[in-house]
């Protein structure tokens, strides 16, 4: 079993930037951030947190998706950055091949239920059925495998922030132990009051645009969205005769087993993920051209990541950026639709801007890229996430 | 799946609605429940938790996490090689505890600690913290398929030979909350007793919780309690016919034909359009082979088949079904062992056991 032998064919990505990915690219490419005021999220914090907004309602979701405006808005995210990446990778979903679908994501239909609680608490026989009926993360999975015609192997991973980046390896290894031939693998979040709050309770939101990475960073803007790679087996790739953007050559999961929610000063997870995955794909590290970091804009998350690329790579750093500046951070789907921008960058040498750095951190000399780059001579792209309950990943993508 | 390497289930960890934490055998009394729901009979945590941490954690965090150290306990395994976990429902305590406070303090004078404990990796992260363990860490949410997602990863983890051990786990809760809105959709009795709802058929079953642990390794030892050979799953087959062709697949596959399986342990419910497909196989398939069930001792919940590999790998260890309902009279050892559940006709799960 050789994780080389994985290729990425297809990619799709729907976030406060756009609804597909030459929108995304357009706007990584022109500098122009997503994050703006709160207009649709109905919540008392609408004129205090910026976030990143799909700019689009769910009806014009429905629209662009096909299905129902009355379910969860993370269904309908899924659904269309899913298609895309299907679309993209030329495999329609009854050609015979053995297809997963591998979706992640935090909350579920949470969008739902919290509308669905305020009628329920007053009275338990009150609030309509079918805004809980797909609260499970696992059953807005479901909704867009029906919706794309998937039923082979259909699966969801949660584990908070890293949870799409563990959905792409997950399925990687099913598609190397022989289970499937391709598999779309990603996630999707869509915004809540029930995040935004909970995020708001740790004190970690910034009320400006987030600053990843600089000296005065005040924390995170939440935002939404979906990404999708499609992952093929070498076979299943010269069946069906689309070139590859990439391969991807690596992936580890570490648990910095340090603390429910804060990252350890040491980024001992960070650093055993980045690692693993390196070692899984071969290279050496000096082969790194790019690394997407996780870089949310929080003290801690940017001191710790920092702190495990500066023991891993010492002075040789790679080109460096967090593209939660444009984004924000999209919790269950950031892993996804930063594996989407790390393939564009392995395949077409795209390194992002990391927007509003300013001032370099104290004690970490990490000088994150800041103006939209081409270098051809990119190979290989490490992709970070990491997330609560200490669970940290890296996915290595290579020529 | 089929394994290239033998899987082995060294050890086992369990609380749930029967009296089966920390005790090794007889397990001879079913716990006795009346109503629509079956709760776990949880330990005195002290003697396995930091009572500091046991006031922080809530219900589903603290069964799961002693279930963990319990299975751990019982393995000549210091630490792990990784730690997956499934749930369907996540931390439901957590979650409505801060949904509600959410929605009746209108988002202020919020505090974090229940949002903290909601996510569904929790308590995989937290079994982590507290073995130290930096190792894998996983978690999934597949509805009905959620702990066989986190076995099926666990079996991959051993084949690609990156873990010699892995602790694996199935956990949901149940709360007075949950246990309101799933009512609503019809799927449980009222005033059913337990240890009959597998005889009167009628329509629903009874809601359950549980935690469930399995330490697997892909290496021999003589305190090793069975093995794991197999596991398949179907998700939403056309009809019932399907189901049949890929049990017998599946038996093909292993080279096995119903007269060689000492014990099927079927996911029955109670609830007469799921158990269908079981009186199926029961009473004109495999019309010799014997039976067991365990929906009546843990009730129905998504990650139930759990609490059902707990019962086969005891049943292989002990040579005795616990708490045992059985159809057809006992004879021989038992040392072949199919587990066969469903989650409301959609998610199909096989999973074959043996004597090391």
């Amino acid at each position: 079993m050789h994780s080389s032998d994985i290729f990425v064919t297809g990619i799709g990505v729907i976030s406060a930037l756009g609804k597909d990915v030459n929108a995304n690219v357009h706007a990584l490419q022109s500098g122009e951030s997503g994050i703006g005021p709160i207009t649709r999220l109905k919540t008392i914090h609408r004129n205090v947190f910026p976030v990143a907004e799909v700019k689009y309602s769910n009806e014009e979701l429905s629209h662009f998706s096909g299905m129902s405006d009355e379910i969860s808005r993370t269904a309908l995210l899924s659904v269309i950055a899913a298609s895309e990446a299907l679309e993209d990778a030329e495999i329609h979903t009854d050609s015979g091949l053995r297809i997963g679908f591998v979706s992640a994501n935090s909350v579920g239909g949470m969008d739902k239920s919290e509308d669905f609680f305020a009628e329920f608490l007053s009275d338990h026989s009150k609030g309509k059925l079918r805004n809980i009926v797909h609260h499970e993360c696992g059953s807005i999975t479901e909704l867009a495998a029906h919706y794309l015609g998937i039923h082979h192997y259909v699966s969801t991973i949660s584990t908070a922030c890293s949870s799409s980046a563990n959905s792409i390896f997950h399925a990687a290894r099913m598609i190397s132990a022989g289970y499937l031939d391709v598999a779309i693998a990603g996630g999707v979040d869509s915004l809540t009051r029930f995040t935004l709050n909970g995020f708001n309770t740790l004190m970690i939101l910034d009320t400006q645009p987030c600053k990843p990475l600089d000296e005065n960073r005040k924390g995170l803007n939440l935002g939404e969205g979906a990404g999708y790679v499609v992952l093929v087996s070498e076979a299943a790739m010269n069946k069906i005769g689309k070139k590859a953007y990439c391969r991807l050559s690596g992936y580890h999961n570490a648990n910095d087993a340090h603390h429910q929610t804060a990252s350890s000063p040491d980024g001992i997870g960070s650093f055993m993920a980045m690692q693993g995955a390196i070692a899984k794909s071969g290279i050496r590290k000096e082969d790194i051209g790019y690394i997407n970091l996780h870089g949310t804009g929080t003290q801690n998350n940017d001191q710790s990541e920092g702190t495990a690329i500066l023991r891993l790579f010492g002075d040789a750093l790679p080109k460096l950026s967090s593209t939660k500046a444009f984004t924000g951070h999209t919790l269950g789907a950031s892993g996804g639709i930063e594996a989407v921008f790390s393939v564009l960058s392995v395949a077409n040498g795209y390194v992002y801007p990391n927007l509003r750095y300013e001032t370099p951190m104290k004690d970490l000399p990490l000088h994150p890229v800041t103006s939209f780059q081409i270098d051809t001579k990119i190979s290989h792209v490490l992709s970070n996430s990491f997330g609560f309950g200490g669970n940290c990943s890296a996915l290595l993508f290579s020529k | 799946m089929m394994m290239e390497n033998k899987v082995y289930i060294c050890s086992t960890g369990i609380i749930s609605p029967q009296a089966n934490f920390g005790k090794k055998e007889d397990f001879a009394l079913a716990s006795e429940y009346t109503g629509s729901s079956l709760h776990c009979i949880e330990p005195d945590y002290k003697s396995i938790l930091d009572p500091k941490l046991i006031r922080r954690m809530s219900r589903i965090i603290r069964m799961g996490a002693a279930a963990a150290l319990e299975c751990m306990v019982h393995s000549e395994v210091q630490q792990p090689d990784g730690i997956i976990t499934g749930t369907a429902y996540g931390c439901v305590e957590d979650t409505v505890s801060f949904l509600t406070k959410m929605v009746e303090n209108k988002e202020e004078l919020l505090t974090p600690t229940a949002f903290i404990q909601s996510t569904h990796n929790t308590v995989g992260s937290q079994i982590a913290l507290l073995l130290k363990c930096h190792q894998y860490n996983n978690t999934f949410v597949q509805r009905g398929f959620s702990f066989e997602h986190a076995l099926m990863d666990a079996l991959l983890l051993l084949n690609e030979n990156e873990a010699k051990t892995i602790l694996v786990g199935g956990i949901d809760e149940l709360n007075e909350t949950s246990e309101a809105i799933l009512k609503r959709f019809g799927l449980y009795r009222t005033n059913q007793n337990n240890l009959q709802l597998l005889t009167t058929s009628g329509k629903g079953s009874m809601a359950g919780e549980g935690a469930s642990f399995f330490l697997l390794s892909s290496e021999s030892s003589s305190g090793n309690i069975a093995c794991l050979d197999d596991l398949k799953m179907l998700f939403d087959p056309n009809e019932e016919t399907d189901v049949v062709q890929w049990i017998h697949y599946c038996l093909s596959e292993n080279n096995l034909t119903w007269e060689q399986i000492d014990l099927v342990i079927t996911g029955r419910n109670g609830n007469q359009q799921g158990d269908l497909i079981y009186d199926k196989l029961e009473f004109s398939i495999a019309k010799k082979t014997r039976f067991a069930y365990f929906k009546h001792l843990c009730g129905e919940y998504p990650t139930a088949s759990s609490f059902g590999m707990w019962m086969a790998v005891s049943s292989i260890r002990e040579n005795k079904i616990p708490f045992t309902v059985t159809s057809k009279t006992q004879s021989g050892t038992i040392r072949k062992v199919l587990l066969y559940n469903h989650d409301q006709n959609g998610h199909h799960s096989l999973m074959l056991f043996s004597a090391c």
